[in-house]
Order: C-alpha cells, then structure tokens, then sequence
C-alpha cells in the first residue's frame, strides 16, 4: 500500500502549459502516471504535452470531463492562492501545490477556504508526492527511489532526496515520499502524515526531515509518544543556522529563541526518535531499526 | 524586509494609529527645524535595524531646537551595533503614566493571525512571555472575516483596561494595526510601547512592521522603502541574482543546491570541527551563470580559505552542474581549495567532468566535510 498517491490517481496539472508546469508533467508522465488533464485559463479546448493531455478553462470542467481526483499546481505565486482555491471548490480531495514564494497571509484565508470544501492540501512551497512505481505527483526525482516499506515525510526537496537515495542505495525502498513544504503556513503538517504512515500497513519505519524554525517538528514529537508504534529515524537541519535569519526557506527562521534545531532534536530523541548526525546517516539507522 | 521605525509609524498614521509628531531627519539642521515646527520637548531617535538603540545612547531628549541639533549631531553617524546611524527621528516628547504593548504576528500552528495585547509594554514580549507569560493576551483573528470588534474588545479587557473610553480607543488601535498588518503582507507589525497618557489617552511611542518577502512583488512602494545598510554587500547581490546567500563567520564556503541540503552543510562542517563560512543555495536547475555568480560571492568573503560543493542532482543532472562549475572556474580565477560532492542522475560523467578540473573530488558527505576542514585548517 501507500498514502495519498498511487495507482488510482487521476491527475490534473493547473499550469501545464507554463514552462516548470510542462517540463515536470513531462517527468509525471515518463514516471507513469495517470496525467488526465490540465488546465490554464484562455487554452480550453487545446492539448498539451505533444497532444497527449486535454487543456480546460477551469478546474470544475476538467473534473467533469475527466474525473481527476488529484490537483498538483506549478503556476506562478500571485495566481497560486485562486489556483488552490479553484481546484478545492471543484472537489478535488487532494490538492498538492509546488509554487514558492506564496505571500504566507494570503495562506491564512486559503488554508480555511480548502479545509472548508473538504479537501486536503501538500505544501506549498514543496516537492510533492512519489509513491515508487505508481505516481509521481510533484517534482521528485524518480530515479532514485524504490518501492519499499519506508515512509518518508520532509519539509525539504534536495535533503530529501539525499535520504531517499541513500535509503535506496542500500536496498530500502519506500512506500511513499511526502513532502510537506518550507513555508510558514503549510496544509499538511508532520502530524497528519505520521497519523497516515502509522495506518499504512505496508509502512514499516518512517523518515522525518525537519528543519529550524516554528513548531512542527516539536507537535510530532508529541504525537509520535502518544501515537506512533512504528521506528522513525529522523533528521534537523539548522544546528549551525544564525537566529533571525531566514535560511533558504520562508519558514526556516528561528525567531525569539525558538525553533532551534537543538530543542527540536532534544525532543525527539526524548520520545525515543534516532536522530542523525548526517543526512546520509539516516538510511543506516532505519536499517538498525526494523 | 525590515522596516524602520519611522516608517512603521508612517504606514500605522495612515490607519489612524495615534503616533506623536514629528519627522525624519539625515542633518542636526534639519533635526532643528523638525524640533522647531514640534515646539517643545522632543526626543531624537537614531533610524537604525537594532535592537538596545536606547542603552547604546541612541535616543536622547532634547529641550529647545537648538539642542535638538545638538544631539543629532550626536547621534547622526553613531556606530550602534556595527551599524551607522543615518537618518533619526524627531518626534514629540511625550509624559505617560503606563506602557502596554500591541502586536500582529502569523501562528503558524494556528494557521492565523495572532492579535497580542499585555500591560507590560516597553519590553521586548519575548521577555514576557518567558518571565511572565500570564501578562500575555491572545486573540486568533477569523481566517476569512479578519479581526473582530469583539475580538479587539476581548484585548482590551484582557489587559485590565476597565475605563470605557480607553478600551474602545485600544480596541480601535487593534483593529488598525491589524488592518494594516494585512495591507502591507507584514509578517510581524507592533507598537511597543503603547502609552498611557495622564488623561486616559493611548499613544503609540514606538513602532516596528517587517514585512514578508514573499508579499513585496505587489508593494513596490515598500519595495522603495528598502534600507540595504545592514545588509552586506555579498547578501545584496545575491539576493539580486536569486541566490539565497547569508554570510556567516567561519572559513569554509558552501555551494549547494537547495534549501535544506545548504543547512545540513553547514551542520556536516561543523560536525567535523569547520566553521561555515556562509549559507548558500543556488537553486534548481542552476546553469553556469548562476554557479559563477555564486562563487564569485562565496570568494568575495576574505576569510574563506576552502569552499565545499555539494549538490545532489535529482531533476538538474549532475553532469550539468559539473560544466557549469568548470565553466565557471575558467573565469573566476582562485588559489583556494575547493573540494566536489556530486551525487544524483548522472553522477559518473560529473565525476568525470571535474576530474579534468582543479577541484578536489569526494565521494561522501563526510569525506567532503573533512577533505574542506583539513583544507581549510592547513591554509
């Protein structure tokens, strides 16, 4: 099994036929996954991707003429928000958006809206989804992972792939690779996807990569003591990271004192989570672990 | 971005903030005439992005105009922090019985915007919520309907403010910080302190906004406002060139590409007894260009002494990031040690690639870190 993606998943890309929204469907498609449909507003009617995906005005069209059930969104950050939104009014359950650089207050009215139409949303600012040899929602690369019984979930792209492909390397393959974003307001927290892997059956260890800044990785320490049965390995970037600065990421900032990578450590170790020392350390310690 | 304190105040005025008098001077003769036109006791404030202003002898009262002058000339050019003193603020200066402090800031667990009041103004609320965090009240504004009247209401008497007059002006004062706040995409707006004036009348003394970044590309009057004195040069040209850069104080230069790769850099260094020298992430898909300016902005630092590589090539493939390096190299000319991990799509012919360059390869995370401290250390 798998969380979120696989199979089944009928994907739409708002944005296809933008430069980043084109060259990353290409990716989903070499990948195998189901792309049913695109959308960019003033192309209905036209097909993208050398004719193989029909393009529609709206979200709401797209579904009705193609039934996706998944929404990844590539366009720019000052249309994001409404693309968000759009994809949440259709009915779209699970909304996965990559774009960086979203304004993080037009999130606050944007998270409440989505939650409000019931629907689910990864990100932003994030990679997306990969369930290994089913679908690849996002920009993961997918060459380098593998179906196996490891979950991963992070707040972060490259360091990500780093422990995949350290995870693969040595014969550890994944259920599914989720990446949650590195911005302030995000729609899926650790949290949510702990609670997923930890239902998952086929999920047998799970991977937390976090980083400074806010609380997210402290909640999930909180919820794996109380919750999560299952080993998870972990890593935090930003031991060396200057307070009052923001390090890449719009939400990697320690502000006041707090959202160290140390307090983060101290409380996860204090739930029995191993915490490496390298990112490449992290495939070892799941292996000692199951 | 961070804003200064007079344009805080300006951009809060224009929501009907009470702010007192006054204006921004870059001369003690214009400091003078602003006092002039003020009549009175005025307080000059020096416009700088630190904390302590007042303790390092940045404010300072004056009581005629020609004082003023006087102690503008002596704050004008004053080295706070590191930072000089260019431009002060003359403002009124005012008597008051209490300090209470107003503030907006974005909870990101909540996932809304948090309204913060206490009746200990003055100090910075981080130093509340630590020593006295009861002192604190908390209102999270409606994600759809903003801040509500009665939410402002709740502030105000949360606070202890009984007099009915008083609270309606906070509650007011509440609802225009917040207002503003959303106007400017903030991501922290406060006044602190906010006074209490012997006939029961709120006065905001002293005012900070910083803005989000990520809101600046349809603000570009804010843009305008922006004060790059505190920010190094290298951090200005990078951020011009679309490179996250922050320089930091060790010796070893990082090039890596994203976000959370460069922090766990920084960390493997350090982890292996180096000192980072900064924090760089050149993005995705960085061709040659990008690797050159990148570098060029890594040695500009003097106390550089290696630099490590590390890029992880998923979608950007490794061979691609090895030519631009090399490309790079032949036009940025360095004695300084420079060791490569590449790993990811395409890692052989990348190796490959750099083998016919000066840089010193490394295989592991590990092995880099240590070949860049040992590097570093014999320089």
């Amino acid at each position: 099994m798998s969380i979120l993606v696989d199979k089944n998943t009928r994907l739409l890309v708002q944005g296809i036929t933008g430069r980043e929204g084109e060259f990353h469907t290409r990716q989903m498609i070499a990948y195998g996954t189901n792309v049913v449909a695109g959308v960019t507003p003033g192309r209905g009617g036209q097909t993208a991707i050398d004719g193989k995906v029909p393009v529609f005005n709206t979200v709401a069209e797209a579904v009705k003429q193609t039934g996706a059930n998944v929404s990844v969104i590539y366009v720019p950050a000052a249309f994001a928000p409404d693309a968000m939104r759009e994809a949440a009014a259709a009915g779209i359950p699970l909304i996965v958006c990559i774009t960086e650089g979203i304004p993080a207050n037009d999130m606050v009215a944007t998270y409440a809206f989505i939650r409000e139409c019931g629907a689910r949303l990864i990100g932003p600012n994030c990679p997306g989804l990969l369930t290994p040899g089913q679908a690849k929602v996002g920009i993961i690369p997918g060459n380098i992972a593998a179906p196996g019984p490891v979950g991963v979930v992070s707040r972060s792209g490259t360091l990500t792939y780093e422990a995949v492909d350290a995870l693969t390397r040595i014969g550890l393959g994944q259920t599914t690779i989720v990446g949650i974003g590195g911005d302030p307001i995000i729609g899926t927290s650790f949290v949510d996807v702990l609670e997923m892997f930890q239902a998952d059956p086929e999920t047998e260890a799970i991977v937390l990569i976090g980083e400074i800044g806010g609380a997210a990785e402290i909640d999930a320490a909180k919820y794996i003591q109380a919750h999560v049965t299952k080993p998870v390995v972990s890593f935090i970037a930003g031991q060396t990271a200057p307070p009052g600065k923001r390090m890449g990421h719009a939400g990697a900032i320690i502000t006041g004192g707090e959202g160290t990578a140390q307090e983060k450590i101290a409380a996860l170790e204090a739930v029995g989570v191993r915490v490496a020392r390298l990112p490449t350390d992290i495939a070892q310690l799941v292996k000692e672990s199951l | 971005m961070k804003l200064h304190e007079y344009q805080a105040r300006d951009i809060l005025a224009r929501y009907g903030v009470p702010v007192t008098g006054g204006g921004v001077a870059t001369t003690p003769a214009e400091a003078r005439a602003i006092a002039e036109q003020i009549g009175g006791r005025v307080v000059v404030k020096a416009q700088v992005f630190v904390g302590g202003r007042g303790k390092a002898g940045g404010v300072k009262l004056a009581d005629t105009p020609e004082q003023a002058e006087q102690v503008a000339s002596q704050i004008l050019g004053m080295n706070i922090k590191g930072l000089t003193v260019e431009k002060v603020l003359v403002a009124e200066a005012i008597t008051y019985e209490r300090e209470l402090y107003l503030g907006a800031i974005m909870d990101r667990s909540l996932r809304r915007i948090v309204m913060m009041a206490s009746a200990e103004g003055g100090v910075e609320i981080e130093e509340v919520a630590k020593t006295n965090p009861q002192a604190i009240v908390k209102v999270a504004a409606h994600p759809m309907l903003g801040l509500l009247d009665f939410q402002a209401r709740d502030l105000a008497y949360g606070i202890g403010l009984t007099d009915a007059k008083q609270a309606r002006q906070f509650a007011q004062i509440a609802m225009a910080l917040y207002r503003a706040y959303m106007d400017v995409d903030a991501s922290l707006a406060e006044i602190n302190p906010l006074v209490v004036r012997a006939d029961g009348s709120l006065q905001a003394l002293d005012s900070k906004i910083v803005l989000d970044d990520s809101g600046l590309f349809r603000h570009p009057d804010l843009e305008a406002m922006r004060d790059a004195s505190d920010e190094p040069e290298a951090e200005q040209r990078a951020r011009e060139a679309g490179i996250s850069y922050i320089k930091l104080d060790g010796n070893i230069g990082c090039m890596v590409n994203g976000a959370g790769l460069a922090m766990a850099t920084m960390d493997v260094i350090k982890l292996y007894g180096g000192e980072p020298a900064n924090f760089l992430d050149i993005g995705g898909g960085a061709g040659k260009e990008k690797v050159k300016t990148a570098l060029q902005i890594i040695l500009s630092d003097p106390n550089v002494k290696a630099v490590m590589v590390n890029i992880f090539g998923g979608i950007t493939r490794v061979d691609e990031v090895a030519k631009g390096i090399v490309a790079a190299l032949s036009e940025v000319k360095t004695d300084v040690p420079m060791i490569a991990r590449l790993v990811g799509t395409n890692e052989e012919e990348g190796r490959r690639i750099l083998a016919e360059s000066a840089l010193i390869p490394a295989a592991t995370l590990a092995e880099a870190a240590e070949k860049a401290v040992q590097a570093a250390r014999s320089r």
